[in-house]
């Protein structure tokens, strides 16, 4: 052994990533005059909206359209100003229409570019890799490069398939993506369409997306498909269950299925109803996971089994847009479960302050972290664990939940004590009884933790089936 | 009108993300259950068995590299072995160190490989894959200083090692040997006690002891079944017999257990590793043997453990120097003739993760 220092064979690979210019080096060389005018409009651009704050919020201007806090006032007034001068009531619905779809598509849009950047530089940092950082700053043109790829390629109509079908499903899955956004509030006005059944409009919606799989499955005319189809739609089926009752509890305990509703009873009680009904926030955050084919939970595309699932078959730009659907489910899932669970564009008197749609907008990130993280930390489970999940242990339990929350609903709806005291009442009691009932129906089930997995005996021994015998039962 | 089913085919590779290589499996299913499957191998097949009759011992090292490419230490490793035993050449006494420190090192580089992708397998998104690539990354790097190849090492000698290592070597080692239990310790404590992974790996794939050696089973896969035999200790070559180390056998004989032996093997290799570096003599890396050796007429069947199992080596010669006849046991082909038993009546997933606990090189099936 010498003391000689530690060096390690630089591959070609590595000397060329330390010859590459890195993001910081870059940053570095600009030129100080531009990082000056940089600054200043920064420093402008602060200042600016400090002033703007500081009226709206002394007062001197009550919100009116210009108001950035809140986008929806923009929208309220132009109407106010539309219906002032006497415009057809069709003319003024559409221009409203027309911006809320515009601010959907551009959200969505937007996402679509950043959203895979997003995931895999946050799976990279997970799996101790460096992720995309060639194309632009920091890698962000990634996606850009990777759709311009996709829509280079061939799309191939595989032989048998059925021409027709095989071309709708990646059109067809767009549309619940994209209509589940409608009923989610942004801010206190600010909903693309502030439906009085929101509850309902989701779950019906959400169960659209099956249709298109099971489609693209079946069309493509593969095994592979039809088994990821298959599926899918056993899992939606299974998991639109325990979804409903869910939503069913927040619904009974706010009475309202209005989602803007919702979210005020958060704000109003500054109260999180994930705090009240932990095992729903739960139930829906599972059986989102299951919905929108993410780990550990997607089976319906998995990789290792049946290659990619429903959309084995499909080539170029039309796999390219079932990929993005699933990323906008996921922040879509991610803004449903900020609105029902988290508080909305609510955030404990701090909506007063920051516009609500960049309140809700971090929360959906926070979601989404969440599902990145589960992505690349678990395995996954087996189509038979997955059923006998829904059907043997979320079902019943939310089944429970809801008859407990009717109780509550009523009991908050009649007495007169102070809501935080009710509600914290409320709280202990839904933890308490969700702990004792997932232990009780666990036991019930026959289910037990594996405190300690077997190991693996060491022996010194060397033999064959006698060996093994004397390992098994020591004498 | 009942509704009537009909099995069908599904056809598993040669190109699919969890077949580990150009190998095919034609399963015939009746919606998620598996009624019949076969395994169709020989996409990879280069005719390596008769080239080598045409090559001297020494020149037939390389191709050992190419059968078990995950492995390549151990196959130049039971190469160099049977030509000793056929030529009567004997190895120094440093490059029988040598030997075992490499091997060790390469058991751990494949069984990181193995474990990795079985947890790929049974759907991590390769999180647990590249954390083990750590490891198995900075075991690549002692390679390449030592003999310039990462993977296609093309080391063993008859006779000794090819090349001694540089002195930097020595503290690399060191301190990759004191990381690696640390290491190991990690992904016990991340995928041991993870729900989903018992779930999927326990009571999955169960080859019971008397199954494992009737279909002549070796390695973890024998191991896991619970009969303890490994080659180091039954015959022990090189100088295995001066180190201390357990073998480490399965209770149930089923996924987890397959896994929790590479783990537990890769501890053991460590300790090796550890008695290895102190107790290494200076001396000549290699003793200086004729390029082109002609053994006496005989035949000679010589066998090592590999990471997958026991790979052999039966030469043939006839007095010329090139082997008359040179065959190959390879594990993973003969571990593979379970998967069959194993799979029909489970399902598809079980059936992924099953094949991937068996740590297949298709490169060493097809030769």
């Amino acid at each position: 052994m010498s003391d000689q220092p530690l060096r390690r064979p630089a591959t070609p690979m590595l000397q060329q990533i330390a010859a590459r210019p890195t993001m910081r080096g870059t940053l570095l060389g600009v030129p100080l005059g531009v990082k000056v005018i940089g600054a200043l409009f920064g420093l402008a651009f602060l200042a600016l909206n400090a002033a703007i704050a500081y009226v709206v919020i002394d007062g001197r201007l009550d919100g009116k359209w210009y108001d950035f806090r809140d986008l929806g006032n923009a929208v309220e007034s132009l109407r106010g100003w539309t219906e002032d001068e006497g415009f057809h009531p069709g003319v003024i619905y559409g221009i409203s229409a027309l911006l809320g779809g515009l601010g959907i598509l551009s959200l969505v849009g937007v996402w679509l570019i950043i959203g895979p950047w997003v995931e895999r530089r946050v799976i990279a940092k997970f799996q101790i890799r460096v992720g995309p950082n060639r194309n632009g700053p920091f890698g962000l043109f990634q996606s850009i490069a990777d759709a311009l790829k996709l829509m280079q390629k061939e799309v191939i109509i595989p032989r048998g398939a059925d021409r027709f079908l095989y071309f709708v499903p990646p059109v067809m899955i767009f549309v619940p993506a994209l209509l589940g956004w409608g009923p989610i509030p942004w801010a206190e006005k600010m909903a693309y369409i502030d439906l009085d059944v929101g509850i309902l409009f989701t779950i019906a919606i959400s169960s659209l997306g099956v249709l298109a799989v099971f489609l693209a499955g079946w069309a493509s005319n593969n095994h592979y498909s039809l088994l990821g189809a298959m599926r899918t739609v056993a899992m939606m089926v299974s998991y639109e269950i325990p979804i409903s009752l869910s939503l069913l509890s927040v619904a009974m305990l706010t009475s309202s299925m209005r989602l803007s509703q919702i979210v005020a009873w958060q704000g109003h009680y500054h109260v999180w109803i994930i705090a009240i009904l932990p095992f729903a926030a739960f139930a829906f955050l599972f059986a989102s996971t299951a919905e929108i084919n993410r780990t550990p939970n997607d089976i319906g595309e998995a990789e290792s089994e049946i290659v990619a699932g429903f959309y084995t078959e499909y080539s170029g730009m039309k796999g390219g847009l079932f990929m993005a659907v699933e990323l906008g489910n996921a922040i879509l899932v991610g803004a449903l479960m900020s609105t029902f669970f988290l508080g909305g564009y609510t955030m404990f008197g701090l909506e007063e302050w920051i516009p609500g749609y960049i309140i809700l907008l971090t929360k959906i990130l926070a979601v989404y972290f969440l599902f990145v993280w589960l992505r690349a930390t678990l395995p996954r489970f087996r189509l038979d664990q997955l059923m006998g999940f829904a059907w043997k242990f979320l079902i019943p339990i939310s089944m429970v939940q809801v008859f407990v929350v009717a109780i509550e609903a009523s009991v908050f709806a009649r007495v007169t004590a102070p809501a935080l005291f009710t509600l914290g009442a409320f709280a202990i009691v839904n933890l308490s009884i969700t702990i004792l009932l997932v232990k009780l129906w666990a036991d019930r089930l026959g289910y037990a933790v594996i405190q300690h997995p077997t190991k693996p005996v060491l022996t010194q021994a060397v033999g064959g089936l006698r060996a093994a015998e004397r390992i098994r039962k020591p004498a | 009108m009942p509704a009537s089913t009909e099995p069908y085919v599904l056809n598993i590779g040669p190109q699919h993300p969890s077949t580990h290589g150009v190998f095919r499996l034609r399963v015939v299913m009746d919606g998620e259950v598996i009624r019949d499957l076969d395994m169709i191998v020989g996409y990879l097949h280069r005719s390596m068995e008769k080239l080598a009759e045409e090559r001297t011992y020494t020149q037939n090292i390389p191709f050992t590299d190419r059968a078990d490419y995950l492995a390549a230490m151990s196959s130049n490793l039971g190469l160099a072995l049977a030509a000793e035993r056929l030529t009567g050449v004997v190895p120094t006494e440093r490059s029988q160190y040598l030997r075992v420190i490499f091997a060790e090192l390469q058991r751990i580089a494949s069984h990181a490989m193995a474990n990795g992708t079985l947890i790929s397998d049974a759907g991590a998104w390769q999180t647990p894959l590249l954390y083990m690539f750590r490891e198995r990354e900075k075991i690549l790097d002692l390679f390449e200083m030592t003999c310039g190849a990462r993977l296609t090492t093309n080391y063993m000698r008859i006779g000794g090692v090819s090349f001694d290592p540089p002195p930097e070597f020595w503290p690399a080692l060191a301190e990759l040997v004191a990381e690696l239990p640390e290491r190991i310790d990690e992904y016990f404590e991340l995928l041991t006690d993870n729900e989903i992974f018992l779930g999927r790996t326990r009571n999955v794939g169960i080859i019971s002891p008397e199954d494992a050696i009737n279909g002549s089973l070796t390695g973890p896969a024998l191991r896991g079944s619970g009969v303890p035999w490994d080659l180091r200790k039954a015959e022990p070559y090189c100088v295995y017999d001066r180190f201390d180390f357990d073998i480490p056998v399965g209770t149930v004989g089923d996924v987890y257990d397959r896994f929790m032996v590479r783990m537990e093997e890769t501890k053991q290799s460590v300790r090796i590793l550890q008695q290895a570096m102190a107790e290494i003599p200076s001396g000549p890396h290699k003793n200086d043997v004729a390029l082109a050796l002609r053994p006496e007429p005989g035949e000679i069947y010589s066998r090592v453990e590999s990471p997958r199992g026991e790979i052999g080596f039966y030469l043939v010669s006839d007095g010329t120097p090139a082997p008359y006849r040179f065959h190959l046991r390879a594990p993973s082909m003969i571990n593979l003739s379970l998967l069959r038993e194993m799979g029909v009546g489970s399902s598809l997933p079980n059936a992924v993760v099953t094949l991937g606990s068996l740590d297949i090189v298709v490169g060493e099936i097809d030769r």
